[in-house]
Formats: structure tokens, sequence, C-alpha cells
């Protein structure tokens, strides 16, 4: 189906990780009716799991009371997904690719999701602002145009 | 809701876990029990059967991670089978067929295990 100008999407819930699945199910709807493939959609929701993980977990330290906000465009050439949270922030440009060996030496995996979601969506950014709005925005392009 | 279930089963010296559902955040904590179990009963020898595992997120991957040298230093693995082309792909973006014994079915990982 042709996306001829952008449509948004907007989700917000508490930053708890049972609403994960809700979250996926919201994105994969959207990348699905936007003509993204199945390949493309799976990836898709995956990067925004884990950066909404990230939220939760890191940001919000699994606080229900603090919520999480998604905001999606889909428009003819891509698929731009906005998180955002209130939390503590991180400084994204810190956090190198993980060193698996070292990772497992250590007996502590951490890295792993940044590290997916550049490794899944064509742009990552990150605008930290700690306490007032943290936004990471994935942005994945159309592997193939709708017909 | 996606739900996410782990079930064991012993086969000689080796336990096998079928996994089934989706692993993320929220149901990584019923697996990571299941794999600390079999550590604190000293079972070292460990199959993950993934045929029935629709979903993998970093939460899931942290935990062979955090478990995969308390358990080589004992002597035992982690042998991952049965993956969907899905969930390799997540495996291999993050590097793990360089560090994981990833095989095709369970029987290959039971032979393996028999062979040391």
């Amino acid at each position: 189906m042709p996306v001829k100008k952008t449509k948004k999407y907007t989700l917000s819930v508490p930053g708890v990780t049972n609403n994960l699945a809700t979250i996926r199910a919201f994105i994969r709807r959207i990348a699905l009716k936007g003509g993204f493939t199945e390949d493309d959609t799976e990836e898709i929701e995956l990067a925004v799991d884990e950066a909404c993980t990230n939220a939760m977990k890191h940001a919000y330290r699994f606080n229900k009371e603090q919520s999480i906000d998604l905001e999606v465009a889909l428009d003819s050439r891509k698929i731009t997904i906005q998180i955002s949270d209130r939390g503590l922030g991180f400084e994204a440009d810190q956090i190198k690719p993980p060193d698996l060996k070292k990772s497992i030496m250590e007996g502590k995996p951490g890295g792993l999701g940044i590290h997916l979601m550049r490794s899944l969506m064509d742009e990552v950014r990150f605008r930290m602002n700690p306490g007032k709005k943290n936004t990471v925005t994935l942005i994945k392009y159309r592997s193939q145009y709708p017909s | 809701m996606n739900d996410f279930n782990v079930r064991v089963t012993e086969k000689d010296d080796i336990s096998i876990l079928y996994v089934e559902g989706f692993l993320d955040a929220h149901t990584v904590s019923a697996f990571e029990s299941s794999i600390l179990k079999l550590v604190k009963d000293k079972k070292y020898k460990i199959v993950v059967n993934m045929q029935k595992l629709e979903y993998i997120s970093s939460a899931g991957l942290g935990v062979f991670m955090g478990f995969i040298e308390e358990i080589r230093e004992q002597g035992g693995d982690i042998k991952l089978t049965n993956l969907s082309d899905k969930v390799f792909r997540v495996f291999e973006l993050i590097g793990f067929p360089t560090l994981f014994d990833i095989l095709p079915d369970e029987e290959e990982a039971i032979t393996k295990f028999n062979a040391i």
C-alpha cells in the first residue's frame, strides 16, 4: 500500500516490562501496515524492545509510576520511532560495542541492547536531558518500496 | 500478552531445557531461574532446545553470557539447538556463534556431550 504523506502514531505506557509485548504489537502493526517486509518488521520490533527495555531498566529502574512515550512517523521512505522517558539518562556516546569475551569472563553482560539497536536500524540517535526528556530515535529505511 | 514457558527434562547427566514463546526482559526471570537451579544442583551439561522459541531480546542473551563461564569452569557447557532463522539472526548479530556451541538438533548436542 503506497504511503504518500507522513502518518503519525503515538503510544504511552507505564515504564515496566509487562508492557513490552504491547509495545512490540503496536510497532509490528504499524510497520506491516506501512508495507515493511516481515524481516524488516521483526528487526524494528526488536530494536524498539531494546530501547524501551533500556528506558525501563536504567532510566526508571522499573518504576511503574513513570511512562514511556512512543511517537512513530511513517512515510514513503522510512519509519522513524522516537522513544522518550523522563528518567536518569546515560552517556550513549560512551557505550562501546560489547566485548563478548570480557563480558563472559566477568559474568556481566552489558551494552548488548544498544549494539543490537545499531545493528538492526539504519540510524540510531540519542538526545539526553536527564530528569526532563531523554529520547532515542530509531530510523529504518525501506528495503522494498511500496508499489 | 506474549507468554514464555520453560520445561526441563533429564537424559542421564544431561539437562534439556525446552524454551517456548517470547523471551524478553519481562519473561527472562523464569529462564534465569531454571538455569540457576541447574547450576545449584551441579548439573552443568545443559542443552537449550529453541525449536518453539519465537522471540529473543538481549535480556535472554544476557542469561547465557552470565552463566557460561561458571558452567564451563565446572567442565560443562550450554549447547543451543533447533534455532529458527529469526532467532539465529539475533545470536549472529551479537557474535554468539564464535563463543557458543550452536547445533542443528538436540541429538547432536547429546552426542557431543557423551563424546567428552
